[in-house]
């Protein structure tokens, strides 16, 4: 395999190369934060006159390109965990925050009107509990009339981050579906169907009467879809917005948690939305090309510095300038040119 | 090729002229190109190969009738897409070929002549236009009418039938292999009919009006005279159209339901070799994970080789039996 992937990586560096004639950088991965990857790209192209160029091919995608070296840094949604990120001398530190929002489409019950709790999403998703009257859901929403509708379970057909984050949640949540389903990109999902990106999500669960299915906070948000409140680490039944998101931030431990490897999903804090997820930068310890490495950094100070509101335009939470700090301190001891010389 | 040679074998250019040397170079030129096309065939073959020795090596033929497609535990068996590939491709079959027979039959014998070239031009159009497009249309527009107007009332229809009604069973979702097969027989329809009108029209008229001298009616003059007449060509258009249905990625993966269930019921979300590919290449993070998926390529390639062989061995037969007859 390494052999058929380096040759592509060849093909899309010789691509690259004859892109960036003058001052780019470039990069790749993740598709869940293309949308401010760009908006922030060309802001600080019109700043300081130096290009990003980002190319939103899939988390699967960006770490191999960051691991063959054909990008200054990779994206990935999914974080690697600590001892990946020391096999391949990587690092990674976190962007922006957004997360997933379970919607529904029931006859009779209105946006942010269905209380659900993790352990029966997981239920309802393992294909435990099949109809939306059953005890385990009438019981959250004491007083609303449920009909007999055959519950049809909706998720991403394509590797996703947001279902990585979902099947994340669920696995904190549910011990049955780590052990029987577990945590990933994509999962050997025990029913439903598959929808291709949230877009084909969404429209499934509108056509399908009695649908559950989970997209992105700024996708449900911004398409006005019967979300769900859904129950925290403390016991409180939360809608999913901006400020709940924030919570989820405000109540993280990045300070401990190595090489950044930190999923948001139930965090704690009464008004923490339970299904959050940062997405994630990846770079090489060593920089080969320290010139390109500096340029990545000052890119990325530039947007933490002047860049949340454009995050909170497109509906992604900003980090906190504690969470930033951290990060720069991180690339200060972790970022080194060939000579050993820090880069930041 | 075997037709073309001998001509060239037989007249012979003028040596020693400078259009002799032309020849001659042209000659290899051509030769060249046409070996390029082994050459590319058998690349892509050894890299699919050698992309998916991971699996091969791991499951070996097991591969190919396992259920399961488990990314988390790095489980992964073929059965699932190769099932999907097949019943799609032979429900889109079903309908096209009939179809596309009965629209090259009108457009040659019996369309009048003012209707012909608008009508032709719209299969043509038709032909062209880009597969996501009968995605999205069968997505959006198709699949909620087929949901709430004729699913159910063929899992009425057909529930009641043994055998048949595992077939139609199931909640009418709307999307799933039966609508991936009738995206799929809209899309190969302009193929299949446009090769049929062309070989159809070949038909020498005094051969048809022999017949229809006769007292042949035109059913009588098709079914034994042009379809006999042009049976190579018609294998070729219908050849075409199963290569484009097996290989379908994008109208497929809107509507099939993409989900890794083995189900016998023809309403049931199932997944295709090709939509699968399409959906999960992006996020194949793991090795085991990103071989697998080669080897699904690997089974897609080997599967129209076999179809292609077949129909070879089809046209064979055809022509042995003819010898025989006469």
């Amino acid at each position: 395999m390494s052999k058929v992937m380096r040759f592509m990586a060849a093909i899309a560096a010789a691509s690259l190369a004859t892109a960036a004639a003058a001052v780019e950088i470039t990069g790749a991965g993740a598709t869940f934060p293309y949308p401010i990857y760009a908006k922030w790209a060309d802001a600080y192209k019109k700043a300081t006159g130096v290009g990003m160029n980002y190319q939103s091919i899939g988390s699967g995608g960006g770490i191999k390109q960051i691991g063959a070296k054909t990008v200054d840094f990779g994206a990935s949604d999914m974080p690697l965990k600590p001892e990946e990120l020391e096999k391949s001398g990587l690092m990674q530190f976190p962007t922006v925050i957004g997360g997933d929002v379970p919607v529904v489409n029931i006859k009779g019950v209105a946006p942010g009107q269905m209380r659900l709790t993790g352990e029966v999403l997981a239920d309802i998703f393992l294909g435990k509990v099949t109809k939306w009257n059953e005890p385990a859901i009438a019981n959250l929403n004491p007083g609303m009339q449920l009909p007999a509708t055959a519950i049809s379970v909706v998720h991403r057909s394509d590797g996703s981050g947001t279902t990585f984050i979902w099947t994340n949640y669920l696995s904190k949540v549910s011990s049955d579906w780590k052990s029987k389903v577990g945590e990933g990109t994509a999962v050997n999902w025990p029913t439903g169907v598959g929808g291709k990106g949230n877009e084909g999500v969404a429209s499934y669960v509108q056509r399908i009467d009695g649908a559950i299915g989970y997209v992105e906070y700024a996708y449900a948000k911004q398409n006005k879809m019967a979300y769900t409140l859904v129950k925290n680490k403390e016991g409180e039944f939360v809608a999913p917005n901006a400020k709940a998101f924030q919570a989820a931030v405000a109540g993280a431990d990045w300070k401990s948690a190595p090489g950044m490897y930190l999923i948001l999903t139930d965090a704690p804090g009464k008004s923490a939305w339970p299904i959050a997820g940062a997405t994630f930068i990846l770079m090489h310890r060593a920089q080969e090309k320290p010139e390109n490495g500096r340029e990545v950094l000052k890119f990325f100070t530039w947007a933490y510095d002047k860049g949340d509101s454009m995050a909170e335009e497109l509906d992604y939470v900003p980090l906190p300038n504690a969470v930033v700090n951290l990060i720069q301190a991180s690339w200060k001891a972790q970022l080194k040119d060939t000579s050993g010389k820090p880069l930041y | 090729m075997s037709a073309v040679l001998p001509i060239s074998e037989s007249v012979e250019p003028a040596k020693g002229t400078s259009a002799g040397w032309l020849d001659a170079a042209f000659e290899q030129l051509t030769r060249f190109f046409a070996l390029l096309v082994f050459s590319l065939l058998a690349a892509i073959l050894i890299s699919l190969v050698i992309g998916s020795q991971l699996t091969l090596d791991k499951y070996g033929f097991r591969f190919m009738w396992t259920a399961e497609w488990d990314p988390v535990q790095e489980n992964f068996g073929a059965l699932v897409p190769i099932y999907g590939t097949l019943v799609t491709s032979f429900i889109a079959m079903l309908i096209g070929v009939p179809v596309s027979f009965g629209i090259a039959l009108f457009l040659t014998e019996l369309s009048p002549a003012w209707l012909k070239r608008p009508l032709g031009t719209a299969i043509e159009l038709l032909a062209a236009i880009p597969s996501i497009i009968y995605g999205m249309w069968g997505l959006f527009v198709f699949a909620p009418i087929f949901q709430i107007y004729i699913q159910p009332a063929l899992v009425d229809a057909f529930s009641p039938v043994p055998g048949l009604g595992a077939l139609f069973k199931g909640p009418p979702l709307g999307i799933g292999m039966m609508t991936a097969g009738l995206i799929l027989s809209i899309m190969v329809i302009p193929f299949i009919t446009a090769v049929m009108r062309d070989v159809f029209e070949l038909v020498p008229p005094l051969l048809k009006e022999s017949a229809y001298g006769l007292g042949a009616t035109t059913w009588e003059v098709v079914w034994r005279v042009v379809l006999p007449y042009t049976k190579v060509g018609v294998i070729g258009g219908v050849m075409l159209g199963l290569g484009r249905a097996l290989g379908e990625t994008m109208a497929v993966t809107f509507v099939i339901g993409n989900a890794h269930q083995l189900a016998a019921s023809l309403m049931a979300p199932g997944n295709s070799i090709a939509s699968a590919l399409a959906n999960e290449f992006t996020e194949a993070v793991s090795d085991v994970y990103f071989s697998a998926l080669i080897e699904l390529g690997l089974l897609l390639f080997l599967i129209t080789t076999i179809v292609l062989a077949l129909s070879k061995l089809l046209l064979m037969r055809l022509a042995r039996h003819e010898g025989a007859a006469t």
